[in-house]
């Protein structure tokens, strides 16, 4: 498949709106569920790391 | 020696496997993407009656496929979970919700703009339409209820009822298109017969949707290692591994 030039390649036969309408807003819903991942599990061990370092040596007992 | 699979049904242990793995599958999925989309856009040739806008397909087919396949993989995770109750088959079902839900999302987004050019509508209530819709609403509700009860063992056994009951919508879709008199297109590839459609066509769709498959193996892993930690954050391992870091 030859597109000839980037222009004919970015205008998709004339459905540029509908091809990269449905690539882009999948492309976005990737990153944003990477980013909401990345965003949850930082957050999680930030506060476990946070909750162990408060953590002197009379609370020990609080966790039989 | 035998390998105890059992071993992996620890939630200490799986986090640590998860973590392994996971950088592979989304490697994977970057280089399969990569090549699928250079396929899908510089080899496939223009369809002949569709022009360019086919090239929906591309994005369309494996999002509603894995929006499919993830539904029956999550149900699984809920019926081994009630049967059996083990904790990290609803940690899995909960953990592979959200990205199913996204590629649902994403196969009804893409359907409508492949729908406007070649149908003439963005939607129609036709039965393959309505019943991915109705598969978002089961993800929905899915993610809903457990968010709504507390308990997490009472919210894992609630919402995987609802999961397992569910599947039986996942047949209803795929053959949605054979049952009833759809708008929507039949099956292009099937088990039985050849495909029709152009080989390059075929072969990008297919890397397409490895892709997604492995896309969603990562994401799901990832999502398990946050759902373990939340869950055992007061075991001594977790305790262990924050205070080492």
């Amino acid at each position: 498949m030859s597109w000839g030039s980037p222009a004919a390649f970015f205008a998709m036969g004339g459905y540029a709106t509908y091809v990269w309408g449905s690539y882009a807003v999948a492309a976005a819903c990737i990153v944003t569920e990477l980013w909401l991942l990345r965003r949850r599990h930082r957050t999680l061990a930030r506060a476990l790391g946070r909750r162990s370092g408060d953590r002197g040596p009379g609370n020990a007992s609080r966790h039989p | 020696m035998s390998l105890n699979i059992w071993r992996y049904a620890s939630p200490q242990t799986f986090y640590r496997l998860a973590g392994n793995l996971m950088p592979w599958f989304f490697a994977l999925a970057a280089v399969l993407t990569a090549g699928g989309l250079y396929i899908g856009f510089f080899v496939a040739p223009t369809d002949f009656q569709q022009g360019e806008s086919y090239r929906i397909i591309f994005v369309h087919v494996p999002s509603a496929w894995m929006s499919m396949f993830i539904y029956v993989v999550m149900a699984f995770w809920c019926a081994v979970g009630m049967v059996l109750n083990t904790r990290l088959s609803f940690m899995m079902a909960l953990a592979l919700a959200p990205t199913g839900a996204m590629f649902t999302f994403v196969a009804l987004w893409t359907g409508a703009l492949w729908g406007k050019p070649t149908w003439g509508t963005w939607w129609v209530w036709d039965a393959r339409l309505t019943s991915e819709l109705i598969l978002l609403f089961l993800y929905i509700g899915f993610l809903s209820l457990h968010a709504a009860i507390d308990d997490v063992r009472r919210a894992d056994r609630a919402a995987g009822l609802l999961a397992v009951v569910g599947v039986i919508n996942v047949p209803i879709i795929y053959f949605s298109v054979q049952w009833w008199n759809t708008l929507h297109q039949g099956a292009s590839v099937n088990l039985t017969r050849a495909p029709s459609m152009a080989a390059t066509m075929l072969v990008g769709m297919l890397i397409m949707s490895l892709a997604a498959w492995m896309y969603a193996i990562g994401a799901s892993l990832f999502r398990v290692r946050s759902i373990i930690l939340e869950r055992e954050s007061d075991a001594d391992w977790v305790r262990e591994r924050t205070e080492a870091a």
